[in-house]
């Protein structure tokens, strides 16, 4: 949908958001721009305001401060209509009019978006309920209203997507058919917003990262950004032959830091602009060495720095 | 205006496959067809048609019933869909706040119109088929089924009210029957009790009339009492009426203003509220 020469532009911009309720601020001077046809993948803890925050880009609810545009207007005023034309929602554990069927739900928002009944039949097909579209909604299982759910959000070709937790309820294989049709859409150039705590699913999907806690964005960044924010150690794993070990580790010298020695193989650890050096270093040491795993840090590492206190 | 049609289908699809529809058809048909039998023993005597008769027994009956109805069907509209979580969808497609409270009042509105005119009607033809009857009277019972529609909206609108206050359904269901209470008991009950009270005749024709006109079930009876001459004599309250020049467009005109006042508050409290 989104034309080329527009590919640059914000197609979501916040700017010095704060939303209180009561007496409890719930999001604390969250800005952050989004360009069309990226993925971001929102995490935090539970309560860190990654709903509000979906909720406020959506325009179910108002700022206290600061502003929100979203397709270049005001999610949040009657008038944005028009917007929400182009966008698609799937809530956090969706509910749906338990007394409809599949087909029936479907139609229904397919009439409010001005969708086709034809696509409704597609897309029903696409997310593999066929079968159960006869059904009353209230007969189905937590897998099979995430599918409805994703159905309905896919309706008219949306040009922005939020999905909220959209695989809590999916067993793995229904998991990996998510992340392709995301993939597919991603292709197509649709922007999507994704909240997860699945980490290691979205990790090779996401083009950025926006890090939550407590109401505060602690890291916004791609996967590379986010190791470099972190500067967390990278560790290596080198084999040698075996009763080696100890010797290999005192040719390596007392600048290395050696997490861990026993017979035939040493774990090491260094930060980034030392890892070649070492790398150098350990071929260097000739046939000894038999083998050099490198192990990057994790995504789950990086995120539990991030939700640690260090990082504010 | 599409999308207040889609929304309204859909409540009248929801309100076709729960019976609803089926059993309010029913109710209101079984109870005119029994008030037009039990109607149609004294006309013999009395210069009037059996149609007629029923006409004002079904209006003293449909003054509870009606607003029952209509406050069952629309206590739970808004609060519900909010308590489930289907409101939250709802919003993010491109519909308008106040296409959704319209949207759900036509649809409800609708239901109570095939109710209506499908119970009360479907038992007038009964009625003149079996006694052979001819139109005359027609267009009273007609006026009647119409002013228990406008009846019905009003408290399809104060039930909306009702659930887009409270947080929760149960509260909604207790406050929906404490609304029909005062509305169609409690209010002409203070009212008659505080006259018969009044010695010294504190409230005079003038304020009782205006007391009596602002309730919209009083509006509703005086509304079809007034229709006959002869009866309305005979009815007591509606005397009142014609002589305080309630005329039946003004009645009409208070109800309808029951109808919009408590929906117009309802959207505004409905546009503010966050979700």
């Amino acid at each position: 949908m989104a034309e080329q020469n527009n590919l640059e532009k914000n197609i979501i911009s916040l700017q010095a958001v704060n939303k209180q309720y009561g007496n409890e601020t719930v999001l604390h001077d969250v800005n952050f721009n989004v360009q069309a046809g990226e993925c971001i993948v929102l995490v935090g803890h539970n309560g860190a305001g990654k709903t509000t925050l979906m909720k406020l880009m959506l325009g179910l609810t108002r700022p206290s401060s600061g502003s929100i545009k979203v397709l270049q207007g005001n999610p949040a005023i009657s008038t944005a209509v028009a917007q929400r034309l182009s966008l698609g929602y799937l809530p956090e554990s969706v509910v749906f009019y338990e007394a409809m069927t599949g087909r029936e739900v479907l139609a229904f928002y397919a009439d409010l978006k001005g969708a086709s009944h034809k696509e409704c039949k597609n897309l029903l097909e696409l997310v593999g309920l066929n079968d159960a579209s006869n059904r009353k909604v209230g007969t189905y299982s937590k897998g099979m209203r995430q599918r409805l759910g994703l159905a309905q959000a896919m309706l008219g070709n949306p040009q922005l997507l939020f999905l909220d937790e959209p695989t809590t309820g999916l067993d793995p294989l229904l998991r990996q058919h998510f992340y392709e049709l995301i993939d597919e859409l991603h292709k197509e150039g649709v922007t999507s917003i994704i909240s997860s705590h699945a980490l290691n699913e979205v990790e090779a999907r996401a083009s950025r990262f926006i890090i939550m806690k407590s109401g505060l964005i602690v890291a916004n960044g791609t996967l590379d950004e986010l190791y470099h924010q972190a500067a967390l150690p990278i560790r290596m794993q080198v084999n040698v032959e075996p009763g080696q070990a100890s010797i290999v580790a005192e040719r390596l010298g007392s600048d290395v830091t050696i997490d861990n020695v026993n017979n035939q193989s040493l774990s090491l650890s260094c930060f980034k602009e030392e890892k070649m050096p070492l790398i150098r270093h350990i071929s260097g040491l000739g046939e000894v060495v038999h083998d050099l795993q490198i192990i990057p840090p994790r995504l789950d590492e990086v995120y539990s720095y991030f939700m640690s206190g260090e990082s504010l | 205006m599409r999308m207040i049609w889609i929304l309204a289908l859909k409540e009248l699809r929801d309100g076709l496959r729960n019976r609803w529809i089926a059993a309010a058809i029913i109710l209101l048909g079984v109870l005119a067809l029994a008030l037009s039998f039990l109607g149609a023993a004294p006309t013999g005597s009395v210069k009037v048609s059996a149609i007629d008769i029923t006409v004002i027994n079904l209006a003293s009956l449909s003054v509870y019933l009606i607003p029952l109805i209509a406050l069952m069907l629309s206590y739970d509209a808004l609060v519900g869909e909010f308590e489930r979580g289907t409101m939250l969808l709802l919003l993010t497609y491109p519909v308008t706040r106040w296409q959704v409270i319209l949207g759900k009042f036509l649809g409800h509105v609708l239901i109570l119109f095939i109710a209506i005119f499908v119970g009360y009607g479907g038992a007038l033809l009964i009625m003149s088929l079996i006694a052979g009857a001819g139109t005359e009277g027609w267009l009273a019972y007609l006026m009647m089924m119409m002013s228990s529609l406008v009846l019905g909206a009003v408290f399809v609108a104060l039930g909306y009210l009702v659930s887009v206050l409270v947080k929760e359904r149960a509260t909604a269901a207790g406050t929906a029957i404490g609304l029909w209470l005062i509305f169609v008991v409690l209010y002409d009950l203070i009212l008659f009790g505080a006259l018969l009270l009044d010695d010294s005749q504190v409230i005079g024709q003038q304020l009782f009339s205006t007391l009596m006109l602002i309730s919209p079930t009083d509006s509703y009876r005086i509304f079809n009492l007034s229709m006959f001459e002869g009866i309305s004599q005979a009815a007591g309250i509606a005397g009142i009426a014609s002589e305080a020049g309630m005329s039946s467009s003004l009645l009409l005109g208070v109800m309808l203003l029951w109808v919009s006042l408590p929906l117009v508050a309802t959207l505004m409290l409905f546009q503010r509220r966050e979700l």
